[in-house]
């Protein structure tokens, strides 16, 4: 027992980014609903001239769900886990509280600038790292006040083993600092020629093929190091602790930690395949893409298991439904991401919608319901209220389950009917099929999708009603709950 | 020998030195378990038992492994 009785964890910076994590949820999937009905409706591309265009929108979305909803997603669950795991509050040192609420004040604005200037064109070109260079530059300054935040909690720690989920927040704040700053290397054009041109312009310092092998070690490694660290964290600690089974075998969490260090980092090539990179480097890529299942698979077999003769939790709390479903959806798509990077698969797979159903089976189904699982967990701890409503939160959970089946399942068909057509020749060689004919043919695919994003925002709409009114106004809590979340 | 093939054997060699690393990671592991010197498992409790007034499961000295849920 410590001596300070009174001391309680303090949840203000992780309130914080709760808050813009259900912003930019609904925001980013709304702009991600709009870009799916135009692929299926052309005509919505003109409802807001220059700035309502898919080619403006998709990089919007991307950057929205990634740097503005997951990203908060993770800064809100590591500002509360990381003190309960290290056993030390934020209260305890006015100067981490105020890197922690520095740093949210400069997200904030980071944010803003980058939907402004992605709405306004401004743009790098490069995927997931459109954001021009004074923004480049404010991003590292938040990413350091992060990683102030970690050390210093660690700093002060009262329990002095690292919980692995900690070891996974740490890997994502290097990972991505180093891979950030690599591909991010640009020459602002405007002052390197004494004035000339629009002063937001700037180029890579790489060229050609060097530049593609760099943003694709980056292009991966984001969704390595933000798309699936970070959340396999979160995992780590909400499931067993909703649960109240400790981790199945803490040993595999370890080992599946530094086998995903290791295998991850040498996959980025596999979107290069059949390009100029070196072939062995290719190769590479496909044999550590496979070679990748297993420490995945590692860790989401861990969680299954952790649910080991209490199985009757998935019928009666829909939060560890989300959860089981959330590794679920995360092994289907570490099974499916290493088919696609087989080199002959590939051939089929690349540039059709196959990879888009691929990456929202894995981000919808995975990162996206361990982010609201993990909020609807924290809510009453920091509200200090149940949660709103349990019917709501089976219904949600069925509506977006069945918008992410509706999403892989067309893009499946879509992807592979795509990929089939372009290559189809007829018995002197021939192409068979002109480009309009696969958008003929994928027309009612998309119109399928767009479903399933107005499907996937509906629920995610009852998720922020839901968390809206457990802050407010849900029934007060006495105590807080030790490890099922209570609801109404 | 120029210098990409000097990248590919280095990038050889690094995956065999890495899969040694990892099996022998694995054999660490499970040997000091069996030694009594390390009790990883304790370890899946700190998400269990996660008060700010709970005791560490692991504070300055080596504390014997808690019991979950103890308060
Ligand atoms: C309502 C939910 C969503 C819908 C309807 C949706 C729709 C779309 C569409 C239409 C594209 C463009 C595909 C193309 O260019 O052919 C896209 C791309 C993308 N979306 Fe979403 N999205 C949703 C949610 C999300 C979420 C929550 C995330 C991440 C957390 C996400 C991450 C991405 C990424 C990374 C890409 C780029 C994929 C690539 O380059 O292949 N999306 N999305």
């Amino acid at each position: 027992m410590q001596s300070n009785a009174a001391l309680e964890y303090d949840y203000t910076v992780a309130k914080l980014f709760t808050y813009t994590a259900i912003l930019f949820g609904l925001i980013g999937m709304l702009i991600g609903t709009l870009i799916a009905s135009q692929m299926a409706f052309p005509e919505l591309n003109y409802l807001f001239g220059e700035y309502g265009t898919f080619s403006r929108l998709r990089p919007l979305h991307t950057n929205v769900v990634i740097f503005g909803f997951t990203v908060s997603g993770v800064f809100a669950t590591f500002y509360y886990l990381g003190q309960r795991v290290l056993k030390v509050s934020m209260a305890e040192s006015k100067f981490l509280m105020f890197i922690g609420k520095l740093q949210f004040v400069l997200y904030v604005i980071l944010a803003l600038g980058m939907v402004v200037s992605l709405l306004m064109g401004y743009s790098t070109s490069k995927e997931y790292a459109q954001m021009e260079w004074p923004l480049d530059l404010l991003t590292v300054v938040v990413w350091v006040l992060w990683g102030i935040s970690i050390f210093g909690l660690i700093g002060i720690r009262r329990e002095k083993s690292l919980y692995i989920s900690l070891w996974y927040y740490i890997a994502c704040f290097l990972g991505v600092a180093m891979l950030y700053l690599f591909n991010n290397m640009e020459v602002p054009t405007y002052l390197a020629s004494g004035g000339l041109g629009s002063i937001m312009h700037s180029v890579s310092m790489y060229s050609g093929t060097n530049d593609a092998l760099v943003q694709w070690w980056w292009g991966h490694n984001a969704v390595a190091f933000v798309f699936t660290v970070p959340i396999v964290a979160m995992i780590y600690y909400f499931l067993p602790k909703e649960s109240g089974q400790a981790i199945y075998s803490y040993k595999l969490s370890l080992l599946s930690f530094w086998g995903l260090m290791f295998v991850y980092l040498w996959a980025g090539s596999h979107h290069l395949l059949y390009s100029t990179v070196p072939d062995w480097m290719q190769t590479m890529g496909s044999v550590f893409s496979v070679v990748l299942i297993l420490p995945s698979w590692g860790s989401a077999i861990n969680m299954l298991l952790t649910m080991k003769g209490e199985w009757n939790q998935l019928t009666e709390n829909p939060l560890i439904k989300f959860m089981v479903l959330a590794s679920t959806f995360y092994m289907l798509s570490t099974l499916e991401g290493p088919i696609q990077a087989i080199k002959s698969v590939n051939a089929i797979a690349h540039f059709t919608d196959w990879i888009p159903g691929h990456v929202h089976d894995g981000v919808l189904g995975w990162v996206a319901f361990m982010i609201m699982s993990g909020l609807f967990h924290m809510a009453p701890r920091m509200y200090k209220r149940e949660i709103y409503s349990k019917k709501l939160m089976e219904a949600q959970f069925w509506i977006q389950t069945t918008a992410v089946v509706l999403y892989f399942t067309s893009m499946w068909i879509a992807g592979i009917t795509q990929g089939m057509m372009w290559r189809a020749v007829d018995e002197y060689g021939n192409l068979m099929y002109s480009f309009i004919d696969t958008v003929a043919v994928l027309h009612p695919y998309y119109a399928i999708r767009a479903l399933a994003g107005v499907l996937y925002v509906t629920g995610f709409v009852m998720f922020a009603y839901n968390m809206i009114k457990t802050m407010s106004s849900s029934r007060e809590l006495t105590e807080e709950p030790q490890f099922r979340s209570p609801m109404a | 020998m120029d210098i990409r093939n000097l990248q590919g054997y280095a990038s050889f060699f690094m995956t065999i030195f890495l899969v040694i690393f990892l099996y022998g990671y694995i054999i660490h592991l499970y040997r000091s378990e069996k030694k009594g010197e390390k009790d990883y498992e304790k370890y899946g409790n700190i998400a269990l038992d996660d008060e700010i007034d709970s005791t560490p499961v692991e504070s300055g000295s080596e504390h014997q492994s808690e019991k979950r849920g103890a308060k």
